[in-house]
């Protein structure tokens, strides 16, 4: 964590707002906080705001503002905000069937780190996660919080289509597949929550800042639970 | 509604202004790749800007109307237009009678054409854009490029005093292909001689150019820190270092978050020149500091869009045709500049 944040220019029309350069939850709940103080007080000239693991992206109108002026309108925000709160949304309870056909890489990874699957499933589960970004794909969502021990680099080579719903480990960081894409991570699970409609309101369940924690069910119980996962979503967006 | 109907559709898509907003969900704003030319396009044809077009890659790509007469212009990449035959000006309204075809040809030395529609085409506006993202699941009419025998539905066209041209200043061509840069975010990612190298090579766009990102022909860069950040944001024209050491800059198709360094990022001014640098052709890049890129835009925001003029040409009216042609919306004054908030 850095001991102030540093303003950085992305052209002439983004500047980012960075608070660290490693993969931390209090990093990520500073580049959280600052992101709600922006949506909740807007500043002239945002036209939009991104945030990753460990900055801010504040995309702005350079007719409306400067990155001079837009430095200057976001110090207070720094100053006077309690940066050491976590920012909490909400959370959700995930089910996931680990392993076999849905996690082809979750026993590959346990002989690795000399456990049973049952213990990876474990340790990967009875964790709370904090959704510290979501992009490169629609919906993809970055997850911090992965038990340390899990860690495990990403392949060299990745595979074309992780499927939709897909858990995965890659490096230091588990994530959620939303869409269907290419994927250097190693698969342990999948979940029947659909996280990604386009023609849904909201398109994206998930927002930065919402907690998640897994549990593990079984293969045969998928078709139920996805019903259920149906039933919980429209009773949120009501 | 008349038709226009997909003969060859070499690469091409539904295109607006891009759908704003939604980058903190993964889903990049798409859009036109040359917003400038998306903006004259939609000038010419007296539509709204960001009125939804066909954008149109450096292929070959055939259309056949079907119906009343439509009105349409082609802006962006040089080439050839033809209408049933007839050569076409470019950064001009033309229209189409029911059956003629429109014939755009192989981009010279340019990537990019939009062919705008008077009165729009028929297309929903999904989260504010009908732009075409494929992986995101959003564009209208179609969530996909076009094909052979697609048909997109036109308004047709009104009656004109004449038809409208846009008056285009040249740029020089001897500074066409340096591009302004502003370095950053991750600059302190690179010696400083390798700063100096990436603004002094002369760079040639890859062949494999699309509209996620463009890559450059050249020397492969030195990583002073490796060649992995922890992923943060993108933006169009983040030019990012790859781990082998090619550069390659990101635009409209972009992934949101990168975890490759970026060494600069294309100023704002420059991108609608930069899109339209064909493959194999040559780019250099001049580093600029972002006070200047931002002064640059505010000059050219105060100088305006070039003035439309009548071009001169009345077209030979079918007026049967015409006269059962929806009129709707108001006839345009060709004579006066087109006047809109953007």
């Amino acid at each position: 964590m850095y001991v102030e944040p540093k303003f950085l220019a992305c052209g002439d029309s983004a500047l980012s707002v960075e608070f660290g350069d490693t993969i931390d939850i209090e990093v990520n709940a500073r580049v959280l906080t600052l992101d709600r103080s922006v949506s909740r007080q807007p500043i002239a000239g945002i036209t939009e705001t991104v945030p990753t693991y460990r900055s801010l992206l504040i995309h702005y109108d350079p007719l409306q503002t400067t990155f001079a002026e837009l430095q200057r309108d976001l110090l207070p925000r720094l100053k006077t905000e309690d940066l050491s709160g976590i920012a909490t949304n909400r959370a959700w309870s995930v089910p996931v069937v680990y392993g076999g056909e849905f996690g082809i890489d979750l026993e590959m990874i346990a002989i690795e780190k000399q456990i049973t699957t049952a213990e990876l499933i474990e340790r990967h589960s009875t964790r709370d996660y904090r959704v510290c970004m979501i992009g490169f794909m629609p919906g993809f969502a970055y997850l911090g919080g992965l038990d340390e021990r899990l860690a495990t680099p990403r392949r060299k080579q990745p595979r074309p289509a992780a499927p939709r719903g897909t858990i995965s480990i890659g490096g230091e960081q588990t994530a959620l597949q939303s869409v269907p894409g290419p994927s250097g991570w190693h698969w342990i699970g999948r979940t029947p929550l659909d996280v990604y409609a386009p023609d849904r309101n909201p398109m994206c369940l998930l927002e930065p800042g919402d907690i998640i924690r897994f549990y593990p069910i079984e293969r045969r119980e998928w078709a139920a639970e996805t019903r259920r996962c149906e039933a919980m979503i429209r009773e949120t967006l009501q | 509604m008349s038709v226009l109907k997909v003969i060859t559709p070499g690469i091409s898509t539904i295109q607006d202004h891009g759908r704003f907003g939604l980058q903190r969900y993964g889903v990049a704003p798409a859009g036109a790749m040359d917003r400038t030319a998306l903006r004259r396009a939609n000038e010419l044809a007296g539509c709204k800007p960001g009125t939804p077009t066909v954008e149109t890659g450096p292929l070959p790509a055939t259309f056949e109307v079907s119906g009343a007469p439509i009105r349409i212009a082609v802006t962006g990449a040089p080439r050839q237009v033809s209408i049933s035959g007839r050569q076409a000006a470019l950064d001009q309204t033309h229209l189409l009678r029911d059956g003629e075809r429109l014939a755009i040809g192989s981009a010279r030395g340019g990537m990019f054409s939009y062919i705008s529609f008077e009165g729009g085409l028929l297309a929903e506006a999904q989260l504010t854009s009908s732009s075409l993202d494929e992986r995101a699941g959003f564009g209208s009419p179609f969530k996909r490029p076009l094909q052979t025998g697609d048909f997109l539905e036109v308004t047709p066209a009104t009656i004109w005093p004449s038809e409208r041209s846009a008056a285009i200043p040249s740029s020089g061509l001897s500074q066409r292909n340096v591009i302004r840069v502003i370095l950053g975010p991750q600059d302190d990612y690179f010696f400083p001689e390798t700063i100096d190298q990436f603004l002094n090579t002369r760079w040639r766009v890859g062949l494999n150019t699309n509209r996620m990102c463009f890559t450059l022909d050249g020397p492969l860069l030195a990583h002073a820190k490796g060649y992995n950040i922890v992923s943060d944001g993108t933006v169009r024209g983040s030019i990012q270092i790859a781990g082998d050491g090619q550069p390659f800059v990101l635009l409209a198709d972009r992934g949101t978050v990168g975890g490759y360094p970026k060494i600069a990022t294309l100023a704002t001014v420059d991108m609608d020149r930069f899109v339209q640098i064909p493959a194999g052709g040559e780019v250099r890049f001049e580093a600029v500091s972002v006070e200047r890129a931002q002064a640059l835009l505010r000059t050219q925001a105060s100088r305006g869009t070039p003035a439309m003029r009548d071009a001169g040409t009345v077209t030979v009216l079918n007026e049967a045709a015409l006269s059962s042609a929806n009129l709707a919306g108001a006839a345009t004054n060709a004579l006066e500049p087109a006047a809109f908030e953007y």
